[in-house]
């Protein structure tokens, strides 16, 4: 699955980058990089990081 | 006991009172860990579960657009909920696993409370038109509305609401007088050092900040014209947002067997948020629980930890054999005047370093010790950096890797 980022709605509030440091970082402007965009579709902390953003800017699609 | 999920299928009738985000976390939970039982969501307010941290930053400078955290149909239909809205559960009565709500009353195998906070007042001083507090999405829409008119705001406590408020009513263009009691603000969240240094950006921004001085009279007949402060100054003001913190909600609990905790009426539960009433969970800002990673109990007011704890009290509640403790590193966020301060991990420390920037600076990293730990860090402006010391916190070593980190500059170290 691909790690969608919605920057309209991310404010670099980092909860995910807590929670899978291999996936999501964010950079000195506060803006959210993705180190990689591509997860097994079972990669629960992917998907917990996704649920667990509290701007609502995460999401996966099907590859 | 289902091979499967190992969620207990005996167990059918979830009941969740309070419809807020460790509420929704709950039952979106339940579902995700096999639950295949019934489950009630009863909230007070007729709203959807919406954020909350907005109502005292965009919700008061924007648009009308509060921002809901789940659609009806997700609840009702794709979860399978029957949500209740706009109903107050007035009473818990363990022995015959019910609880009180809208004149009826609806039983349960397993209960999830998360009523959350409520707003403190300056009781025992009389409420009067122009004197608010901030707690649900009505007092933010009044907030929003009396901001428009507001030529003289007063906010009455510098917490982290206190401050965005102001910072909210700036950005309008009211000119804005803080309140504070203690000698340096949120002390308690952060410390003092911490404290003062983010209060410098008040200065910065143009909002008067007065402390050590209690309010002694809101001024006023029909609507509020000022507050006289303890040492006989009058601040003139036509709105007056008192932001005093936030008590645990839980006076319909009284008399049920739940033990609350004496001084604040927090619910005390043990490490899997369990109360002292067997089957009855707890999750959000009245929960007092021992934290494993600090060993001692805390009570928490922030957007991390009632989503954290909604989302495991619920697994607990119905998966025993995924039941585990909660244990967690502290995290809370806040914007004033467009610039973002965030905290992980407790402000009872020793001493406090500052790794880059002053007290003083536009961006800063402040490190609190305790003995040979980083238990917690504060930054101003560093986005990048707070996550990795949150790590640390966890850790027996965490000063030294930490100051190994720090020295480097903050920069990952990568392999």
């Amino acid at each position: 699955m691909r790690i969608v980022v919605d920057r309209a709605r991310c404010s670099g509030i980092g909860i995910c980058e807590s929670l899978d440091p291999s996936h999501f970082e964010i950079g000195d402007d506060g803006a959210l990089m993705l180190l990689s965009d591509i997860a097994a579709e079972d990669d629960d902390t992917v998907l917990e990081a996704v649920r667990s953003c509290p701007a609502l800017a995460l999401s996966v699609q099907p590859e | 006991m289902n091979a499967v999920t190992g969620t207990a299928d005996d167990v059918d009738g979830f009941v969740v009172v309070g419809a807020s985000l460790a509420g929704l976390r709950a039952v979106e939970s339940a579902r995700r860990a096999g639950y295949r039982g019934r489950i009630t969501l009863i909230g007070a307010e007729e709203h959807l579960p919406y954020d909350r941290p907005p109502l005292s930053k965009a919700f008061l400078t924007g648009p009308d657009t509060p921002v809901y955290l789940a659609t009806e149909a997700a609840l009702r239909d794709d979860l399978g909920v029957d949500l209740r809205l706009g109903q107050r559960v007035t009473a818990l009565h363990p022995d015959e696993g019910v609880v009180a709500a809208g004149g009826g009353l609806v039983p349960y195998q397993r209960l999830l409370i998360a009523t959350g906070a409520r707003a403190r007042t300056l009781h025992p001083l009389p409420v009067l038109p122009g004197v608010v507090t901030l707690r649900s999405l009505d007092d933010a829409r009044a907030i929003r509305a009396a901001l428009g008119r507001a030529r003289r705001v007063v906010v009455v406590g510098g917490g982290f609401i206190g401050a965005e408020i102001a910072s909210s009513a700036r950005t309008l263009g009211a000119s804005v007088t803080i309140v504070e009691a203690a000698p340096t603000p949120l002390v308690r969240a952060v410390g003092e050092v911490v404290g003062a240094a983010l209060c410098v950006m008040h200065e910065r921004y143009g909002t008067e900040l007065r402390c050590g001085v209690q309010v002694s009279e809101l001024i006023g007949r029909d609507h509020v014209e000022g507050v006289l402060l303890a040492n006989g100054q009058i601040v003139p003001a036509d709105l007056v947002v008192v932001g005093v913190g936030a008590l645990p909600a839980t006076g319909w609990l009284a008399g049920s067997g739940v033990e609350l905790d004496q001084r604040d009426g927090a619910v005390v539960c043990d490490e899997y948020l369990q109360t002292s009433v067997d089957g009855v969970y707890a999750a959000g800002d009245l929960v007092r629980w021992p934290n494993a990673v600090f060993g001692s109990s805390m009570r928490l007011e922030n957007w991390t930890s009632a989503a954290e704890q909604g989302t495991r009290a619920a697994v607990n509640a119905l998966v025993p054999a995924r039941r585990a403790p909660y244990a967690s590193v502290p995290y809370f966020w806040s914007d004033w005047y467009g610039q973002r301060i965030q905290f992980v991990g407790t402000a009872q420390a020793d001493s406090v370093v500052f790794v880059s920037g002053d007290p003083a600076a536009d961006r800063f990293v402040a490190l609190l010790r305790r003995g040979d730990r980083l238990v917690g860090a504060a930054t101003l402006n560093e986005p990048s950096k707070i996550m990795k010391y949150r790590r640390f916190i966890a850790q027996d070593d965490g000063w030294a890797a930490a100051s190994a980190f720090s020295r480097d500059g903050g920069q990952p170290v990568r392999p």
